[in-house]
């Protein structure tokens, strides 16, 4: 039978399960043979705290979101148009977004009683009006899985493992995407136990067969979307994580210093400690340390001693790095802090993306404390702007905060890989014993960027000491002086300040330089507030998109520019911070646009923002 | 002419003294510390400029300012995890870190515990004068039960703490200890230290002359000293007193060392333990001697057990034997990748 094919422009699917189902990993493949297919893509795994909640259980669900298309895509999707329900839990939590008409697909042998009843349903709602809405495709997939693999001889509970490639085949058969990818990766994940490839790989094949053959209802199409990505050039996908890593190892050749990463783990910031932590090829050095001060810390020692040192965590780590970041603004050493933000306060939702720690960023630090603070606003952005990190801590001799979030950190999309050999590189010099033989003075300062010189112990002739107390500003010992302290916390904060001269302009987005509606972001929310932008300005909205990379400094026409807007609306992932600073620092009557539920912004809640706005 | 190519110059205690006024309170056992490693570095033949001094908070932590070396007075008890970042970047540097009861055991307790466990190269001189002195004077967590200070003026409940006790318990390979007023046992433990490939932890005996004076009178007052402590060296018998003829001997009923008299009771030398500075077992009971009426304390190097390699080379082994393999650009490109024309 051939089945028919639909052309589409995009599609978002979900897949749901239990935390034990394997839904990331179908999820991660799927988004890997719709990469190699060459659509652009945006992904969202969505999954609990606990390792294994238990199982059948509404808060143990575990979910995979992908928007792929045709043309540019920048979020993951208001809402699928396919939804894989594993499980009872999965479909209870997940069906109210599910878009009317689209197309669920259900293991009815998951849907036992015993799985109803722990999924709170009083009765199956497969058959009644609850799923009237949708297009319902009923599998008895556990029953097709056992069958698949029984000639491997696994137990039942092994062989019921390979349910989510069998799921996965059938959805690599219905948007034409090819297996070849997931059987290469099949064999070489379970290389020592090539039984467990080959009954995986049966399950992914019978799946995709069964799309084939099966007589299901017209409703079953086949969907074809085409490729997207017109720029010339090697693509891959990435996730932020990944990026951010190889930002930083790129970060550290173009200064032409040696990396020492501190860190400890801590959800969602751990994948940079693993991505890092694989890059002794490139003379990368990671340390686990004791805890999160211990990390900063040692990034502060390897500063001092020479390197570059990062240190990687989330909000609650970066709490407690907080009393050591202030040593590194005091003896003005280069540290690039990287936060990959959650949901607050305290534990917070650890799994659950937010953007509530710009005001620890920009803020949260005893004494005047000031320091760089820049984001990344997509997973492959993570790469620019952690170069960008370390260019800006060895030039200004300053600690660093790169803002990244859950989000981006998890997600994946297809990525145009750059061209090394061009990007500029800034060499770091170290500073040299004093021609006349005098003491080697560490607060010597370049006069245009004010960073102090840099002596890294082992040169002759430099020897000298720093610390947290402060420092006279002609001699760098200590100093108790009044008019010293004043003098020196001038510097500190005219230091910080002046980067702003050495970063570009903040440039529009999207739509006009002036006008009615400015929507001004930062982050993850790049995605959604582009699309709901761009939807707006179909519909003849006057309204203009300004993301910001640099959130400390501002870039110097950031006001003027907000100025030429008779709004400004600002949709953040918390209470209203970037809102609140741009209040204060240019006494405009910013708008706030909140959402804290640990979910990204949906286009259609921007996009009913904007309409509002534009109504009044 | 280059200067660098000029015979170098024996260096001395001066070239180690820095130019800023030392601020410890006038007959603090600080200075007297101070002096003794100016004085022994040069003769450890040691560079200014590979010398670090890394230091916490407390008055102990002002010592880098007064070292004409390199010198770091980082923040409070996080001392030992600045050395390890430094040892990462440069391991071929002489790292000495300097610490006090309430820096290194309270406040910096874990990083002390997780530096001494992980071996990392360095020289841990912690000053135990058992009170806090530049906060003006609390109970630190090795003052004795019964410490009257302004937060504890009813004396303190809390037992005290060993710091060598607690330096075995967490790993160390190196423990020793000593007087500030020991300045020719002093200098001993501090080349012992030098010479040692990985953490080695010197409890210095430390008098707070404002806070705590004369806390450990008892032990260092040259009246009492020879009965109250025990000089160790590897290989020698453990004898000590003002005649030299008391002795350590290991009781096998009580599993316990104890105090004996050669001579009296038909005790002789043989009874008498020699010391090994490599048995784990052995150090475990002399670090507690002294805790009980008429023991001496054990001085001087009371365990040495360098271990093949340290902490900073494993690591650094690990980085080398891959460095270079595969370049950024390799790496990038590795794993599935497609073009668009």
């Amino acid at each position: 039978m051939v089945s028919e094919v639909q052309v589409l422009e995009s599609a978002v699917v979900r897949f749901a399960g239990d935390s034990g189902d394997g839904m990331q990993l179908t999820g991660s493949q799927f988004t890997n043979s719709t990469a190699l297919s060459g659509n652009d893509l945006a992904t969202f795994p969505d999954f609990p705290a606990e390792i294994r909640a238990p199982a059948g259980t509404t808060f143990g669900v575990s979910a995979f979101q992908i928007n792929f298309g045709a043309r540019a895509i920048k979020t993951v999707g208001d809402r699928p148009d396919v939804l894989v329900a594993m499980n009872p839990a999965a479909l209870k939590v997940n069906l109210a977004n599910l878009r009317p008409g689209g197309l669920l697909v259900v293991d009815t042998g998951a849907f036992t009683p015993r799985n109803l009843q722990k999924a709170g349903y009083e009765e199956n709602p497969i058959g009644t009006d609850a799923l009237h809405d949708f297009q319902l495709i009923e599998l008895d997939m556990s029953k097709m899985t056992l069958e698949a693999v029984k000639e491997f001889g696994l137990g039942t509970k092994d062989a019921l493992r390979c349910k989510n490639m069998w799921t996965l085949g059938l959805m690599l058969w219905m948007f034409s995407r090819k297996r070849e990818p997931v059987i290469d990766w099949l064999k070489d994940k379970f290389k020592k136990a090539p039984e467990l490839a080959d009954a995986n790989i049966a399950a992914l094949n019978a799946g995709h067969a069964f799309g084939e053959t099966a007589e299901l209802s017209a409703t079953f199409k086949r969907y074809q979307i085409g490729a997207t990505h017109t720029d010339p050039g090697t693509y891959r996908t990435v996730t932020g994580s990944q990026a951010l890593s190889w930002g930083i190892a790129a970060g550290g050749e173009l200064a032409g210093l040696e990396i020492v990463l501190g860190s400890y783990p801590i959800t969602p910031a751990s994948p940079i400690l693993h991505a890092l932590s694989g890059m002794k090829d490139l003379g990368v050095v990671t340390f686990q340390a004791e805890d999160e001060i211990a990390a900063v810390c040692a990034a502060i020692g390897a500063s001092y001693g020479g390197a570059l040192g990062v240190t990687s965590s989330s909000g609650p780590g970066i709490a407690l790095k907080t009393e050591a970041i202030g040593l590194a603004i005091s003896t003005e050493l280069p540290v690039v802090v990287i936060n990959s933000q959650r949901g607050g306060p305290s534990t917070g939702l650890p799994t659950k993306t937010e953007q509530s720690d710009l005001y620890q960023a920009i803020y949260g630090r005893n004494g005047d404390a000031p320091m760089p603070v820049i984001a990344t606003r997509s997973p492959g952005d993570c790469f620019e702007v952690a170069i960008e990190a370390c260019r800006l801590a060895v030039k200004y001799m300053t600690p660093v905060m790169l803002m990244t979030d859950g989000f981006i950190a998890n997600a994946a999309e297809p990525w145009k890989l750059p061209d090394l050999d061009a990007l500029d590189p800034f060499p770091v010099t170290f500073a040299t014993a004093p021609a006349d033989g005098s003491d080697f003075n560490p607060s010597k300062r370049d006069p245009k960027t004010l960073a102090r010189n840099w002596a890294k112990p082992g040169q002759p002739g430099c020897e000298h000491r720093i610390g947290g107390i402060e420092k006279s500003y002609d001699t760098g010992d200590i100093s108790y002086d009044p008019a010293n302290h004043q003098k020196m916390t001038d510097t500190r904060m005219n230091k910080v300040a002046g980067i702003a001269d050495d970063i570009p302009l903040q440039t529009v987005d999207q739509g006009d330089d002036k006008g009615t509606l400015a929507i001004v972001g930062w982050g993850s929310t790049y995605g959604p507030i582009s699309e709901a932008v761009k939807c707006a300005r179909a519909e003849g909205i006057s309204v203009s998109h300004v993301h910001l990379r640099y959130l400390n400094p501002f870039p110097r026409n950031l006001g003027d520019l907000l100025s030429g807007f008779s709004k400004v609306l600002v949709p953040e992932m918390n209470a209203g911070q970037l809102k609140t600073v741009i209040r204060d620092k240019f006494l405009i009557d910013a708008k706030p646009l909140n959402k804290v539920s640990g979910q990204p912004f949906k286009i259609q809640e921007i996009l009913d923002a904007i309409r509002a706005e534009a109504a009044n | 002419m280059n200067d660098q190519s000029a015979p170098m110059q024996a260096l001395t205690l001066k070239d180690f003294t820095s130019d800023q006024e030392v601020r410890w309170c006038p007959g603090c056992g600080d200075y007297a510390i101070l002096k003794c490693m100016q004085r022994t570095l040069p003769e450890l033949g040691v560079s200014r400029e590979n010398t670090v001094f890394i230091s916490g908070i407390g008055c102990s932590s002002r010592f880098p300012y007064y070292m004409n070396t390199y010198g770091f007075h980082t923040i409070h008890g996080r001392a030992p995890a600045i050395a390890t970042g430094l040892k990462l970047a440069n391991p071929e540097l002489d790292v000495w870190v300097i610490t006090g009861d309430g820096d290194g055991l309270s406040i910096g307790g874990n990083h002390l515990m997780h530096v001494l466990r992980r071996d990392v190269d360095l020289n841990i001189l912690l000053f135990n004068n058992k009170i806090y002195g530049l906060t003006k004077g609390q109970y630190s967590p090795t003052s004795d039960v019964g410490t009257r200070s302004p937060s504890t003026p009813q004396g303190s409940v809390d037992p005290a703490l060993n710091p060598l006790s607690f330096a075995l318990g967490s790993g160390a390979r190196f423990i020793a200890r000593t007087v500030d007023t020991a300045q020719k046992h002093m200098p001993i433990v501090f080349e012992r230290a030098h010479a040692f490939k990985g953490a080695a932890l010197i409890e210095i005996l430390q008098n707070c002359i404002v806070y705590n004076d004369a806390v450990w009178e008892n032990i260092t007052d040259k009246k009492t000293a020879a009965d109250h402590q025990l000089l160790l060296e590897h290989g020698k018998k453990m004898l000590f007193g003002p005649d030299g003829n008391k002795g350590i001997r290991f009781n096998p009923d009580t599993i316990a060392l104890e105090v004996v008299t050669v001579g009296e009771g038909g005790i002789t030398e043989d009874d008498v333990l020699t010391h090994d500075e490599t048995n784990h077992q052995l150090a475990r009971m002399l670090v507690e001697l002294g805790a009980h009426p008429g023991e001496p304390m054990a001085m001087g190097v009371i365990y040495a057990d360098q271990a093949d390699h340290s902490y900073t080379d494993a690591v650094l082994a690990q980085v080398n034997a891959q460095k270079g393999r595969r370049s950024l650009k390799d790496m990038m490109y590795a794993g599935q990748t497609w073009e668009v024309k």
